[in-house]
């Protein structure tokens, strides 16, 4: 017989040895022989996430929906495999941050936002808290249950008892004071509880090994085997629908999704789960067999649960046991009392396992994201004056895990009937999956910011609540089922469970599609829309890119504080002795003897700010630090860095942006260097060609008359002067040639002399127009001056200027048509200088040549037929003495109506300085 | 950013054939009424294909580089 007492001793023992492991691990740990750091054990903790929910309401849900509970325990398989990736991320970060809870993980990328912090507080606590009620309901049920034993018979529902004869309240409170036996005996500046780990482990190992022993004796020893039970099944309309049930009546392939997606989120955004995964992590190397270990527990966990439902469903008659209990109530039936027995204590494992972690970790969110931000900031309270806070911390962790379970019973209570477990506890899964978008955008998108994390999470948030908690209310009879059935105020579009029409969908799988909508939405837009602050941008590149971090983060805060005054602050926290210890080590670590040696700098800063996050969350920790420090909004110091070193790079590539133009610049110059030389090269040997070329003229006439002179002594007298007068002429031609070529290469070699004085340009104008009316007469070539009664002085050689303007005029009187040529001599001043125009009315140059006739023996005309007016230098010898004096040489000419040629000179006031006097004498 | 490893491909391939594995169409196909050994294809399929990944994940994450 399984007498209460029986139960009662068997629970207690049960709890007793959790309590011996739990206390060996503590000792073990302080000892530093951590025997919660290991792959194996980190893995069974995780197993946490099977609860009394999976325990038990796995074969209930198998029992109406077939495989439809699957989902549930796919999706974190998935979720491991990608834990390598994801998971060790967020492990980095917290220990680097010294994170103590999700809601701390969240503020703390948020640029350690308390609002932030607060809100997922909020929506854990007030999402979860079904779910623990759901354990209750669980233990009381089974509890019940066994105490009928061996009737088997269905508990009274819910509220019909005086809460002080019911079981579920005394059950509540004993979990209460286990979670604070667990989880609060004393604060830690990791805020790890390695002693729970250890039990949690333990746990998971006792509800699986009990699962499985009611698996084996209902497939091997109640019936023969799971094709006996399948094979019977199969004669059962009802039951031969599961075995194919997707896409019919009980569920469709978006379901499976969609419940897929749902709970890859819950297995690491449940707060209870994000404790063990990230929180109590000790080694990321630990992920890697996690990653199959714990899915392998998974299986094995729900190898038998559609044979135990089915087992259920043949044996008991349709509606008088509940499918939910089926694990308990058919070892009952069979007089099995000691598996019995061992189910309860595997279902009571798997309740306290749950209970202990989701409030220790829901009550750390609550004291450090919740109370202590209100707290601190309410004056009226005094509290940054006390001097020893740990004792307020502690008390305020355990005052929150007795209110989480006695919440979570008044929600038994009232509406604990209402629901199967699970859809209670998917419930609860939907909420935490309202932290995804803000975790995981946190970490991977460096632009979500804080606005956009309120905004997600507010928005999904109030989805979930209308979709999903509303609903349950109003099943419970709290708002009236007309609510859900014609929406709110009859309004159909509304109807929470098919919102905007959206039908056909299960109501989990319609809340999530739309509150992720809402979610993802308003956090994307909040992101997209407000910039975000320095602060902000800090922490989210922090998170970001952690592995690209070596060593502690860097820290914003001034060294402008004592190392005194920062241990009495994180003393005040952790109690004056840890500080001490905590502050000494750290101190002999730097090297210095003792503590107030210790400079106040931003290291000290920072190690302080990181033992206060530990406790009391990245928040808070912030807020307590500023007390004592001063926080740069964002160090000038790192701005200036962060610019320096965008600039430098910036910089650097402008020099060499620059380098490449200036290499681009001298070598097109080169190149035009180059080209220049080539073409003077060429002029060279064409100019030495050309003069060869010249003299050879000449020399040949002159050779060949002198050898005619010489041949025939008794040439006529008359002949014989002719020749010799032909001699004389190319002689001097000769003579001249080669004057000017000397000249011209004197000019060119800057070897020339030069006699500079003022000069009156008019009266050498006059000398020259003097000189050359002889050649002007005989070509029958009038010549006319119209000079500029006084002009101002030039600088200039007086025999270069002249050698100018009678080359310019012998030329055009060579040019102009003997009888009508005509030539007009102007000279006028203007600004700053003086002009010479010598026009005549001759054959005029083309355009093309306008330019060649100033170069070296360049004549127009056909030198081939021609025989050459000139030696062909005039004009560049020309050109080249007014270009010495700081003047130009031009012409202006078209064909047929002859051509201007100008020069103008600097007056010499503007080249010289002195003597107007002489231009007006 | 590092290059990631050819075990990130391997691990990041393996989440691929878990999610084709356990979503539609390849549930559909064994999503029939008919049994193997007496047990429906689904359960028998299910199973086997969560333990074929569990079991590449083992040797793919855990196992030798």
């Amino acid at each position: 017989m399984l007498q209460g007492w029986i139960i009662v001793a068997a629970s207690f023992a049960y709890i007793g040895l959790l309590f011996a492991i739990a206390w060996f691990a503590d000792r073990r740990a302080a000892r530093g022989q951590s025997v919660v750091s290991n792959a194996w054990v980190y893995s069974l903790s995780l197993a946490v996430y099977a609860t009394a929910w999976t325990f038990y309401g796995s074969v209930g849900r198998a029992a109406t929906d077939g495989v439809g509970f699957l989902p549930i325990y796919i999706g974190p398989t998935l979720t491991m495999l990608l834990g390598w990736f994801v998971l060790r991320k967020m492990v980095r970060i917290a220990r680097l941050n010294r994170t103590t809870s999700l809601a701390d993980f969240v503020a703390s990328r948020y640029g350690k936002s308390a609002l932030i912090g607060g809100l997922v507080t909020v929506i854990a606590v007030i999402g979860i808290l079904p779910y623990i009620s759901l354990q209750l309901k669980a233990v009381s049920t089974s509890f019940q249950i066994l105490l009928g034993y061996p009737e088997v018979a269905m508990p009274p529902p819910a509220g019909s008892m005086v809460v002080m004869q019911d079981t579920a309240f005394y059950v509540a409170l004993f979990m209460a004071l286990f979670a604070i036996a667990f989880g609060t005996r004393q604060l830690d500046a990791a805020e790890r509880h390695e002693g729970m780990v250890a039990a949690i482990a333990f746990e998971s190992l006792v509800k699986l090994v009990a699962f499985l022993a009611v698996g084996i004796y209902v497939a091997y020893f109640m019936y023969d085997g799971l094709g006996d039970i399948f094979a019977r099944a199969s004669g059962r309309p009802d039951l031969e629908v599961l075995m194919a049930p997707l896409g019919g009546a009980a569920g469709s392939y978006a379901n499976w999704v969609w419940l897929t997606v749902l709970s890859m989120f819950a297995i690491v955004f449940l707060p209870r789960q994000f404790q063990v995964a990230v929180i109590e992590n000790t080694d990321e190397r630990h992920l890697r067999r996690a990653a199959w270990l714990f899915p392998l527990y998974m299986l094995a966990i729900n190898v038998f649960v559609l044979p135990i439902a089915f087992g259920g469903a043949l044996h008991f008659p349709p509606g008088t046991v509940d499918a939910d209990t089926f694990v308990l109530t058919l070892p009952m039936t069979q007089k099995a009392e000691g598996l019995a027995l061992f189910v309860f204590i595997g279902g009571l494992s798997a309740a306290t396992g749950m209970v202990i972690v989701e409030t220790v970790a829901l009550s750390t969110m609550i004291c450090n994201d919740l109370v202590m931000p209100l707290l601190l900031r309410i004056r009226a309270f005094r509290l940054s004056e006390q001097r020893d806070l740990s004792s307020l911390l502690l008390d305020i962790r355990r005052a929150a895990i007795i209110a989480l379970l006695m919440g979570g019973y008044f929600y038994y209570l009232l509406a604990g009937e209402a629901y199967a477990l699970v859809s209670i506890g998917l419930i609860s899964f939907a909420a935490a999956a309202q932290f995804a978008p803000a975790v995981i955008g946190g970490l991977y998108w460096r632009g979500g910011n804080r606005t956009g994390a309120l905004a997600g999470l507010l928005a999904g948030f109030s989805v979930w609540i209308y979709t999903l908690l509303m609903p349950a209310f109003a099943r419970s009879g709290w708002l009236g089922v007309e609510f859900v059935e014609r929406g709110p105020f009859g309004v159909e579009l509304l109807r929470p469970h098919q919102l905007f029409g959206l039908a056909g969908l299960d109501p989990i799988t319609h809340a999530m599609i739309w509150s992720m909508i809402a979610n993802v939405g308003a956090y994307v837009l909040g992101s997209v829309i407000r910039r975000q602050s320095a602060a902000e941008h800090a922490q989210a590149t922090l998170f970001v890119d952690v592995y690209q971090q070596t060593g502690e983060p860097g820290s914003s805060w001034r060294g402008a504080t004592s190392a005194s005054a920062l241990q009495t602050l994180v003393g005040r926290f952790l109690g004056p002795a840890r500080a001490v210890e905590l502050f000494t080590a750290y101190a002999r670590l730097r090297g210095a003897r003792s503590v107030d040696e210790l400079e106040g700098d931003r290291d000290l800063v920072r190690f302080a700010e990181l033992q206060l996050a530990g406790t009391i969350g990245a928040a808070s920790a912030r807020t307590m630090v500023a007390t004592v420090a001063q926080e740069e909004p964002l160090g000038l110091e790192e701005v200036m860095t962060i610019i320096d070193e965008a600039s430098q790079v910036i910089a650097y590539s402008h020099r060499l942006e620059e380098k490449q133009q200036e290499l681009e610049e001298a070598t097109r110059e080169l190149k035009a260097a180059n080209e220049r030389l080539k073409e003077l090269d060429r002029l060279k040997d064409d100019f030495i060609s050309t003069v060869t070329h010249e003299l050879r003229t000449p020399l040949t006439s002159i050779r060949a008359f002198s050898e005619i002179l010489h041949d025939n002594p008794d040439l006529d007298p008359g002949e014989r002067q002719r020749f010799l007068a032909l001699v004389i002429r190319e002689s001097e031609r000769l003579t001249r040639l080669i004057n000017q070529v000397l000249d011209l290469a004197k000019i060119e070699s800057g070897l020339a002399e030069w006699r500079t004085a003022e000069l009156d340009l008019r009266e050498i104008v006059l000398e020259a127009i003097h000189a050359t009316s002889a050649i002007f007469k005989s070509r029958g070539v009038t010549v006319e001056a119209r000079l500029a009664p006084a002009v101002a002085p030039v600088m200039a050689d007086r025999d270069r200027l002249m050698q100018v303007l009678l080359n310019l005029l012998s030329n055009a009187a060579k040019f102009c048509t003997p009888g009508t040529g005509r030539v007009e001599v102007r000279l006028e001043g203007h600004a700053g200088g003086v002009r010479v125009d010598v026009e005549d009315n001759g054959v005029g140059i083309s355009r093309e040549n306008q330019a060649l006739i100033f170069e070296k023996f360049r004549q127009v005309g056909d030198t081939l037929t021609e025989k050459p007016a000139g030696t062909g230098l005039g004009l560049a010898i020309c050109r080249r003495i007014v270009g010495h004096f700081g003047g130009r040489l031009w012409v202006e000419s078209e064909p047929g109506r002859g051509s201007v040629f100008s020069f103008d000179l600097p007056a010499a006031a503007a080249a010289g300085g002195a003597g107007r006097l002489v231009a007006n004498a | 950013m590092r290059k990631p490893s050819l075990r990130a491909y391997r691990i990041a391939s393996l989440f691929l054939l878990a999610c084709l594995l356990f979503n539609y169409p390849v549930l559909a196909l064994f999503n029939v009424g008919a049994t193997a050994g007496g047990v429906p294809v689904l359960y028998v399929y299910l199973f086997a294909a969560w333990g074929v990944v569990i079991a590449l994940a083992a040797v793919v994450i855990e196992g030798g580089s």
